[in-house]
């Protein structure tokens, strides 16, 4: 049940201080769209405005409207969690609960909402979840051992199969590859062409022929300058920006002239 | 190594260059390291051989009696068992009462108090464990055993129906429900400030990986931070297990003893080891001296099997952590 993001006007402030600013964008259902731009550039803090992940850190705040399909995030009796399990995240460093096997850790958000899942379902659950992380056959023959025994790659996978447990609607993806070697990345791309099909993705990338080989949109930060906020340059077609982009700073930034 | 025939066919070896300050330090580490054996093995032998004379000339069982006739010049019969009983007794009441509390306030100070009023807190936690131990004692014998009167009554009119509240309740107020909690308040300051530590280490990582999938504070912190601090918190338990199994003075002050083995909390009765050695020490003849030396051997043994058992405890899960 994949859901449209629209972004209007949206300001990222860290206390007093302006971290990105006046981004609006729309996001695509079924479709992956990457976000690429230098380090600091504000491309990872306001994709964490867009399920309010941003709040955990103390003094962040938005000014603007996120709407997923006709819910308005920031709305005044709309619930963090509420949102969180409608957008899910996935994040640089995998990150399975250290405590919890590799079954426990799937099911483990999906439990929030169902405390009293049966073994039948939550057999089902976990399975289908693994199939589509492309983990199934990995680590069938060892749900109940730790999560963090996995490799790097997997771990990250199994990630991946315990946000889409919660069965949101949106995929946000915090530069999901960058800690894997080249085999795991490439199994993860994968992954992502496979989950378009029932998700929005939204991913983060530092790597342009990541975001050239995942993505079907590509929108592009830049700062203004050091200490001046993030902005929203151009954002399009992946083929278009990564063959005639309309701006020069985009130009330059793929070209590797800078950044 | 040094005879080494250097035309030997397996492969030369390579050494490090020996530094003095290395070697120093190295040896000063180890030389603690053995220190610690040392004391720990010393204690041991000395509380062995001090007290073989009166266990070998004592009439009674020494783990089964209750009764304490050591002070004569022959046929001493004494033993440990009620004393055992009400030292374990006073440390479980004081556990069970402090651990929850100290989660529950290192979990406000890291995830829930605005960041001054947490400073502020963990300050005046951190203070409670510089209280001297008299100080408890006078404050639980002379404030604390009258105010817990009324708490006492309800508590045997309410659930009087389980034996360790069953009535009468002491009119003194000097039970073994009234030391466990002057207890419990001293270890709250080691277990909320091991507790504190280890939730603060909690990886952001974890926090955010439950959030992200929708969980509130508090099912985060059940998710997350919990598990992750278990093994901290346990240990922190531990250390004032230990700090409760060996308390003296507060107990010998608020306890008005007597050595039988009683379940009654709110009724006087029961002593613990450390309490007793403190209250016959300076009265002791005969065999009396190495008849309370045997029961802090038997203290002794008590602390080494708590703390080995918290150690199972904490590595049992190490595959998970």
């Amino acid at each position: 049940m994949a859901k449209r993001i629209d972004v209007s006007g949206l300001h990222v402030y860290y206390g007093d201080f302006l971290a990105v600013e006046d981004v609006s964008m729309t996001i695509e259902p079924r479709s992956v769209t990457a976000f690429i731009g230098s380090s600091g550039c504000g491309k990872s803090t306001f994709l964490r405005t867009l399920n309010r992940m941003h709040e955990v850190t103390p003094g962040a705040r938005v000014d603007g409207k996120v709407m997923l399909d006709d819910m308005d995030i920031y709305g005044p009796d709309v619930d963090p969690v509420e949102v969180r399990r409608e957008v899910g995240m996935v994040f640089q460093k995998a990150n399975p609960f250290p405590t919890m096997s590799i079954y426990d850790n799937v099911i483990a958000g999906a439990k929030l909402n169902n405390k009293r899942m049966s073994k039948a379902k939550a057999d089902d659950l976990v399975e289908r979840s693994l199939r589509g992380a492309n983990l199934w056959e990995e680590v069938k023959d060892r749900l109940n051992k730790p999560g963090a025994g996995l490799s790097g790659g997997q771990q990250q996978r199994l990630c991946i199969a315990r946000a889409t447990a919660v069965e949101p609607s949106v995929l946000l993806m915090d530069e999901p590859c960058s800690a894997l070697d080249p085999i795991s990345t490439l199994a993860i791309e994968d992954l992502i062409h496979k989950l378009k099909e029932e998700y929005t993705i939204v991913i983060v990338t530092h790597n342009m022929q990541q975001a050239a080989r995942v993505s079907d949109r590509t929108a592009f930060f830049n700062l203004a300058g050091t200490g001046k906020p993030g902005r929203l340059i151009e954002m399009g077609e992946t083929n278009k920006i990564f063959t005639k982009p309309d701006e020069q700073e985009t130009e330059n930034y793929i070209t590797g002239r800078f950044g | 190594m040094t005879t080494t025939d250097p035309s030997a066919t397996a492969p030369p070896q390579i050494r490090a260059k020996r530094r003095v300050g290395d070697a120093v330090f190295a040896n000063t580490a180890r030389g603690s390291g053995i220190l610690i054996l040392a004391i720990l093995a010393g204690v041991a032998a000395f509380l062995l051989i001090q007290s073989f004379d009166s266990l070998s000339a004592n009439t009674a069982n020494f783990f089964t009696t209750t009764d304490w006739h050591a002070n004569v010049r022959e046929n001493p019969a004494f033993g440990v068992a009620a004393l055992a009983f009400g030292t374990v007794l006073a440390a479980a009441i004081a556990l069970v009462i402090a651990t929850p509390i100290s989660i529950g306030i290192a979990l406000f100070i890291v995830y829930y108090a605005p960041r001054r009023i947490a400073a502020v807190l963990g300050y005046i936690v951190d203070l409670l464990a510089a209280i001297p131990s008299v100080v408890y004692g006078l404050w639980g014998i002379g404030f604390l055993v009258f105010e817990m009167q009324g708490f006492y009554e309800l508590l045997t009119d309410y659930l009087g129906w389980i034996p360790l509240f069953a009535g009468p309740v002491s009119t003194t107020g000097r039970t073994m429900l009234s030391a466990g909690i002057v207890l419990a308040v001293m270890i709250l300051p080691i277990i909320t400030a091991m507790s504190r530590d280890v939730f603060k280490q909690v990886p952001q990582g974890h926090q955010e990986a439950a959030l992200a999938m929708g969980a509130t504070r508090w099912e985060m912190i059940r998710m997350a931070v919990l598990p992750f601090g278990r093994p901290g918190v346990i240990g922190g338990a531990m250390l004032g297990l230990g700090r409760a199994l060996g308390e003296t003075m507060a107990v010998a002050m608020i306890l008005s003893p007597s050595l039988v083995i009683s379940p009654f909390l709110l009724q006087s009765g029961n002593q613990t080891i450390a309490a007793h050695i403190a209250l016959q020490y300076p009265e002791a003849t005969g065999y009396g001296v190495s008849a309370l030396i045997a029961a802090g051997l038997v203290l002794f043994a008590i602390t080494l099997v708590v703390n080995m058992g918290a150690r199972f405890v904490v590595a049992r899960r190490k595959e998970f952590s």
